[in-house]
């Protein structure tokens, strides 16, 4: 059986989440396998959000907000755009792909481009093989804090 | 935490169930943790769908709810209310958006199935984790603030004014009017505009609950909706308008001149000027670059000739700040600079115009008395009006500036009809008419035996030069001197044409404003790809933004022709006053707050906020938010290193707890 | 309990032995210590085999200290014979607490540490090519070493721990007011962090901060702090942000940056992830690549963030992938 990635995506609400609406009452036909998360802003896409996904067995994770200069909170994607390259940095230190983590913007009118963001990351995944965590073969995370 | 979760998978007829194989989802459903019940039914959004999930509330005392059917941007709130209705916190339920992003974009059943399972499980991890929040109720201050003078401004601003509100109307220029005021016909009904316009600008002047601020401008906004406080700076006029009875002696004394920027720099105002004669505030303004006073010398003239003795060169820019419940941004447009397409000769040829310029040019009362002349004088022979100038090119504006074929066929009908020989050529790429008596309009125009090319012009040619090359090659025979040469290619014929004309009118693109950008910042509006501001719904919120309690109105939100922007103006000021009439206004309960114990004072938040509610007590050396300013977008939250920040209804428990349902099945 | 004196035992598994040092630098409180505890087992200090806690009844010591990560088999025998054996099993330090700077070891693998070890690191003279095996037959018997793990793993990934007391070392202060409270039979709820601050460093921390914007990373070394001012408004990392305060703030009062040893606050799910959030969130820059641009003055960010977590943090380790494939 072919590998089928599993996704995380986490999407702004105010364009991404919208913009993926919009290709669903446009029909547009997509890969299945990215699961959404909603947030209010991609400024709330704290790290710790993406090792969660990763930690609970994604292969991938999608990360989408509005346009810079089209935030629906003035600079929340601002924060975004400089977060996410320092985790990729750290990610690769701790063996996991940066191309296994995405940040697109996604804007409310391009349902034509979250199917086409979803399809590409989906086949990206698909030929980075699965994640298969080590962590999760390990035992349980006893109380650490 | 949640531990009786009832779990509804809507068909929605067969847009979900055509896909996705719902009985199968409603078993999975039952096997997730804490799900007490799971249904299926055809429509969950109908009114017995509503009623059934209310009833099981009540039946099964069920503490969480999960709707899996459309996106929750459609029918959240519907279902917020009727789980209210039952008893239940409306934050307790939650949405599974198995159609948009499930079953309309899933061709394969199967697939479809597996993912609707997913994003249910999903949904019930996050269910179990919501928390009860309430709405926060926040009182309406009754009065409305206008920005900018133009048309939509004006109506936006009687109409809330009419309506009892006390009103402040806020106008950069030393008058109200906008572009309006320059235009000598409207189309397609030719009435002439200052005759429209004028009485409404006078209403503006002359309204009790209307406090009209020209040549001033908003320095920054404050609060939030029902509640903004808004600076606004008034610019030094040097004149005190108390005192000032308008009488104009100073005007006509001033001995210094500038270009007139209300004619386009086609004639000359004084230093001392009111922009035109119609203008509302009828009071004189100094220009302190032209008035000579400002660069030492001691000239007196106007002082001398002030009866009432209101000339003040002490005077300051003074700030007001004004509360108002509601703010309608009319900020307008700014036509395209046509130096921009060299190609076009503007600016290089004397006798390229733009479209504001005829309009001057062609205007009773502008710098020729509304006689077409050339500016040597002479009556041009041949005229071109070249449509599209930087709209619908990708190189400038991609989009469609929505008035420049309407204003081009009254121009062609204008010139028609005070030179009755002058040919007219229009040259254009399609013809958009289609307004109300707009295509009547344009039919009318071509009987009147306007030349219509379908081409856009490439390129206008003119000069000496050209004409020797031209004769030289053979373009054209006997080309004059001062004539300009339009070269297109007319599409219809398929071939390249060059017709020699006395004078080329330009229609310059409606663009966004260049402190677009700024003004938005100011009023948190956000704007398009276009640099317009943008609308909260492109159909069904077309004068909303996304900052509530800010309206938009007129071509500040996109190109607009009169009747659109009054009708803007007017549904902005609906919008504004229907705010204002609700007294209170509930706001989302999804803030941030500050865990006291947790925060250690670390800062790390404080530049994050871009609403700045977000303080800092040096005393105890904590942070707070302050949640009336909060809107919710959880940036500091995702910043705290401390995890001190919650984000109501978006905790970190609560979204991990949805990708672990995601990620469960 | 009141009459009997408490059984203490302390034990050091992938440690250092600076907590041990530690509990010798609460100095004269150690006396009070002794007043109310017996000693029954503390290989650092004094000579205890291991027949002797086997020979322990079950639940006989009354509260043990364990230092160290668990990295290998016999530090994981260790552990869980000392769990039997105790009543009240206490993680001591940073390195059970949440993997210490052992832990570091999980961006590395048993294979690549021997390989440096024993073969590439430029000081190894190695010219057998001689490495360590578990089992070596010799005239007198059969030798063995512990097995070395690949991952490293924190005490409460590997047994059941009642308390964890953080820091590199826990501060002596601390460490006698939790024995103390202890002693006196007012234990906290299980599981509890003790000995250190709900509030992060910056609480106690006395230097200035105003506003925070990265322009450019610096390296401590390379730099002369004001010791007055953040570290972070003068550009140097510093995570005491995301650190629990407690340790008396040696480090920054010598004019270093906190690098975490006291781990991630309560409701933190991942130190490092949280700590890089806050500071990527405050770099001036607005396009990706002048963001690009001031992160590649910041040498080592996972090294940085998970200098002291990075067994406890959520993806534990560095990842090998099914075949063993690199990332990089």
């Amino acid at each position: 059986m072919s590998f089928e990635p599993r996704i995380v995506g986490i999407l702004c609400n105010w364009c991404s989440y919208t913009g993926a609406d919009l290709a669903g009452t446009s029909r547009m036909k997509y890969a299945p396998n990215v699961r959404v998360v909603r947030v209010m802003c991609s400024g709330r896409m704290d790290p710790t959000l993406v090792l969660k996904a990763f930690q609970e067995g994604a292969d991938g994770v999608l990360l989408a907000g509005c346009h810079i200069g089209d935030c629906h909170y003035i600079s929340g994607n601002l924060k975004t755009l400089r977060r996410i390259p320092l985790l990729k940095r750290v990610l690769v230190e701790l063996g996991i792909e940066p191309e296994r983590l995405r940040l697109e913007w996604v804007s409310a009118s391009e349902g034509a481009r979250y199917q086409g963001v979803v399809n590409e990351f989906v086949e990206q995944i698909r030929s980075l093989g699965p994640l298969d965590l080590e962590a999760r073969r390990l035992p349980a995370t006893a109380s650490a804090s | 935490m949640a531990s009786k979760i009832g779990v509804y998978v809507c068909h929605c007829g067969m847009n979900i169930a055509g896909t996705v194989d719902v009985p199968a989802v409603i078993e999975a459903a039952k096997a997730m943790p804490r799900v007490a019940l799971s249904k299926e039914y055809k429509f969950a959004c109908s009114d017995p769908g509503q009623e059934m999930i209310k009833q099981d509330i009540k039946a099964h005392g069920l503490d969480a709810i999960v709707v899996a059917a459309c996106s929750p941007l459609m029918h959240e709130k519907t279902f917020r209310r009727a789980v209210e209705a039952a008893g239940l916190n409306p934050f307790l339920l939650s949405i599974a958006n198995i159609r948009e992003q499930g079953s309309w974009v899933t061709e394969d059943p199967a697939k479809a199935t597996e993912k609707a399972k997913a994003i249910v499980a999903g949904a019930v991890f996050r269910a179990a984790r919501q928390e009860p929040l309430e709405m926060r109720s926040v009182e309406i201050h009754r009065a409305a603030l206008v920005v900018g003078g133009g048309i939509a401004g004006i109506q936006a601003a009687l109409d809330l004014a009419d309506s009892g509100i006390p009103t402040t109307l806020v106008e950069r220029q030393p008058s109200i009017g906008g572009y309006m005021a320059m235009f000598d016909k409207t189309f397609p009904t030719l009435d002439c505009s200052a005759c429209i316009l004028t009485p409404k600008m006078t209403a503006v002047g002359q309204h009790e609950n209307i406090k009209l601020m020209a040549y001033s401008e908003v320095e920054s906004v404050s609060g939030f909706v029902g509640n903004f406080q808004v600076r606004i700076r008034r610019k030094a006029a040097y004149v005190d308008h108390t005192k000032c009875n308008g009488c104009g002696m100073c005007m006509e004394k001033c001995p210094y001149k500038a270009p007139s920027e209300f004619d386009q720099g086609l004639s000359q105002r004084r230093a001392i000027y009111v922009p035109f004669a119609q203008a509302v505030p009828n009071k004189p303004v100094i220009d302190p670059a032209t008035c000579v006073r400002f660069k030492g010398k001691k000239c007196k003239t106007c002082i001398k000739f002030c009866e009432p003795g209101a000339i003040d060169f002490e005077q300051k820019d003074s700030v007001e700040e004004v509360t108002v419940g509601s703010i309608v941004v009319a900020t307008g447009f700014q036509p395209m600079d046509a130096k921009k397409i060299p190609q076009l000769a503007y600016g290089r040829h004397p006798e390229v115009y733009t479209a504001l310029e005829f309009e001057r040019l062609n205007n009773a009362a502008g710098p020729t008395q509304g006689k077409i002349l050339t500016k040597d004088g002479r009556v041009p022979q041949s005229v071109a009006i070249l449509n599209c100038t930087g709209s619908r090119d990708t190189n400038y504006h991609e989009y469609c500036s929505r008035v420049c074929c309407m204003y081009a066929l009254k121009y062609a009908h204008l010139i028609k009809e005070k030179l009755h020989e002058a040919t007219v050529f229009d040259f254009y790429i399609d013809m958009r008419c289609f307004g109300k008596g707009y295509e009547e309009f344009y039919r009318r125009l071509q009987d009147e035996g306007v030349r219509f090319i379908r081409g856009k012009a490439a390129q206008v040619f003119g000069g000496k030069e050209y004409k020797a090359i031209a004769n030289a090659a053979g373009f054209i025979d006997g080309l004059e001197d001062h004539q300009l040469v339009v070269q297109a290619e007319d599409s219809l014929l398929g071939k390249l044409i060059r017709v020699p004309v006395d004078m080329v009118v330009l229609t310059p693109a409606v663009e966004a404003r260049a402190d677009a950008d700024e003004v938005g910042r100011k009023f948190l509006v956000s704007r398009g790809a276009d640099g317009f501001f943008l609308e909260q719904h492109p159909k069904l919120a077309p004068v909303s933004t996304t900052n509530d309690g800010v309206y938009i109105a007129g071509a500040c939100q996109g190109p607009k022709d009169i009747p659109d922007s009054v009708a803007q103006g007017s549904a902005a000021a609906g919008k504004a006053l229907g705010l204002i009439a609700r007294r209170e206004v509930e706001v989302e309960g999804t803030t941030a707050s500050v865990v006291d114990e947790l925060c250690s004072g670390c800062k790390c938040c404080l530049t994050l906020c871009a609403y700045n509610a977000i303080s800092f007590d040096a005393d105890r050396h904590r942070s707070s938010i302050n949640e009336v300013l909060c809107k919710g977008c959880g940036t500091c939250v995702a910043s705290c290193p401390s995890s001190a920040i919650k984000a109501k209804h978006f905790t970190d428990e609560q979204i991990f707890a949805e990708i672990e349902g995601l990620m469960s099945m | 309990m009141a009459n009997a004196k408490l059984k203490v035992g302390m034990y050091w598994a992938a440690s250092c032995g600076g907590c041990d040092v530690a509990l010798l630098d609460i100095h004269e409180k150690i006396l009070d210590v002794v007043a109310v505890a017996d000693l029954v087992f503390w290989p650092c200090a004094m000579d205890f085999k291991v027949h002797h806690v086997e020979a322990m009844p079950d639940k006989h010591i009354d509260v043990c200290f364990i230092s160290g990560a668990v990295r290998n088999s016999e530090n994981e025998h260790m552990v869980k014979l000392l769990r039997r054996k105790s009543k009240v099993l206490c993680a001591f330090g940073s390195c059970a607490h949440i993997g210490g700077i052992p832990g570091l070891a999980n961006f590395w693998d048993r294979q690549s540490i021997f390989q440096t070890v024993y073969h590439a690191s430029p000081s190894t003279e190695n010219p057998k090519g001689t490495v360590p095996v578990e089992r070596f037959k010799v005239a007198e018997g059969e030798l063995t070493l512990p097995h070395l793990y690949d991952t490293v793993k924190t005490l409460g990934q590997t047994i059941d721990v009642d308390y964890f007391l953080p820091g590199c070392p826990p501060n002596p202060d601390q460490i006698a007011a939790v024995i103390g409270v202890i002693a006196a039979g007012k234990a906290p709820a299980k599981g509890s962090v003790v000995g250190a601050s709900e509030r992060a460093m910056c609480e106690e921390c006395p230097r200035k901060k105003t506003e925070l914007k990265f322009k450019s990373f610096k390296r401590r070394h390379l730099t002369h702090p004001d010791p007055e001012v953040c570290f972070m408004e003068q550009g140097i990392v510093c995570v005491g942000a995301a650190t629990r305060s407690g340790c008396g703030w040696r480090c920054i009062g010598s004019n270093m940056p906190c690098r975490g040893c006291y781990g991630p606050l309560p409701s933190v799910h991942d130190q490092g992830a949280k700590m890089l959030s806050a500071i990527a969130a405050c770099i001036d820059a607005d396009t990706p690549d002048d963001v690009e641009r001031i992160l590649d003055t910041m040498p080592d960010p996972a090294g940085t963030f998970y200098r002291f977590g990075l067994p406890a943090s959520m993806l534990r380790r560095r990842q090998r992938g099914q075949d063993g494939r690199e990332a990089r």
